[in-house]
């Protein structure tokens, strides 16, 4: 059986073909994958990942060669949490891949700091917001957030508007952190529209019910 | 909206203060007025702002300075340090992180000095006020003159903001402050 990636982004059989590929040749490293809305999605495993990663980054069939993205989504009712999602792109071929892994909150990510130099800042932005650690990265720390901030804004159970604020303090003279005084209460907005189904009824409406009976 | 180009039709400056300049400068050949009234007169022609472009407001800053609204005409010109400026126009989303560096520079700011409000964002938190990592307005950290609303405020209504900055420093006494 003779196997040729002609993929060129975008076409789904392609895709597919080079997802097969990448099975077929690294078979304990793949756990499923998903050809949708134009785009291969890879579900790897967490310990092989960084060999994983090399083998597509050399091989001939996938070449990719950059990585253009590390992010992470947080399904805090699962028992492994967080998805950790790669995206890679192919400029020798032109096709775009997605790896994603999941991951316990206490599990040790391997970082991909040596495959791709690049992986630094990524990592150390997953690290930020959401708290996962990256064994082997060369130093991982805070990225975005405030100087001494504590917590991890992007997991779901971090309130939107955190613990502390800041404040000028006139008679210390430097700028002062205190815990959260919201002047004007908090607002659950409601994303619920009536085109898409929303079970409660608009002011009005109820009128044209009295009418027909 | 149209910038005029032809010969002025807008009429003669109504402004009081002007016309009693004028009148005095016509009759006498020289003018009296009281150091105070030239400091300040000084003042308000001599805004040198600080550029703290923090987000798209600044886009809006840069755009009040460009040819089209010309802000150099009221003799506010862009300084890059703050030991040179009169005027702080805080434009943007104010960060946690960002709020001692905004301190400090406007604590770098020789007296008198004045700060404009620019946006939401700066006003009071606006899109970002429930935010973790924004301050909700910037008179939180910096004493605020002017507030120019909008998100972002045209060039226009910063240029509106300035001049109102103006009249409020020829309202204002000029030794203590």
């Amino acid at each position: 059986m003779s196997m040729v990636v002609t993929a060129r982004g975008g076409d789904e059989a392609a895709l597919a073909e080079l997802g097969e590929y990448v099975e077929a040749r690294r078979p304990d490293c793949v756990l499923g994958r998903d050809v949708r809305l134009g785009e291969l999605t890879i579900e790897a495993t967490l310990s092989s990942l960084p060999g994983f990663v090399d083998f597509l980054k050399r091989d001939d069939q996938t070449r990719f060669s950059t990585l253009v993205d590390i992010t992470a989504v947080d399904h805090p009712g699962r028992e492994k949490r967080f998805d950790v999602v790669y995206h890679f792109l192919s400029m020798y071929l032109n096709h775009r891949i997605r790896v994603r892994i999941q991951a316990r909150e206490d599990d040790l990510v391997p970082s991909l700091t040596d495959v791709f130099p690049s992986a630094d800042w990524f990592e150390r932005e997953v690290f930020d917001l959401f708290g996962l650690m990256f064994s082997g990265h060369p130093d991982l720390r805070r990225i975005l957030t405030d100087y001494g901030f504590r917590g991890h804004p992007l997991r779901k159970d971090f309130p939107t508007t955190g613990y502390t604020e800041v404040r000028y303090d006139e008679t210390l003279k430097r700028v002062v952190y205190e815990p959260v005084n919201l002047v004007q209460e908090y607002r659950q907005f409601d994303f619920m529209s009536p085109w898409e189904g929303a079970d409660y009824v608009l002011p009005g409406d109820d009128k044209a019910e009295e009418e027909k009976a | 909206m149209g910038v005029m180009t032809g010969a002025n039709t807008a009429g003669a400056d109504l402004e009081y203060g002007t016309q009693t300049l004028n009148r005095q400068l016509q009759d006498k050949g020289f003018l009296l007025s009281s150091t105070e009234n030239v400091i300040n007169w000084a003042r308000t022609g001599s805004l040198h702002w600080m550029t703290f472009g923090l987000a798209c407001c600044a886009v809006e800053m840069i755009q009040t300075s460009m040819p089209r609204y010309d802000i150099e005409r009221f003799g506010a010109a862009p300084r890059a340090s703050p030991r040179q400026s009169d005027l702080m126009i805080v434009a943007g989303t104010l960060t946690n992180k960002m709020a001692p560096a905004l301190r400090k520079v406007y604590d770098q700011m020789p007296e008198p000095r004045y700060v404009i409000s620019m946006g939401s964002c700066a006003n009071g938190g606006g899109y970002y006020h429930y935010s973790y990592s924004v301050v909700r307005g910037c008179d939180r950290i910096v004493p605020v003159d002017v507030y120019v609303p909008g998100c972002p405020p045209t060039a226009e209504a910063l240029l509106y903001g300035v001049l109102q900055l103006q009249k409020k420093i020829r309202r204002t006494g000029t030794i203590a402050r």
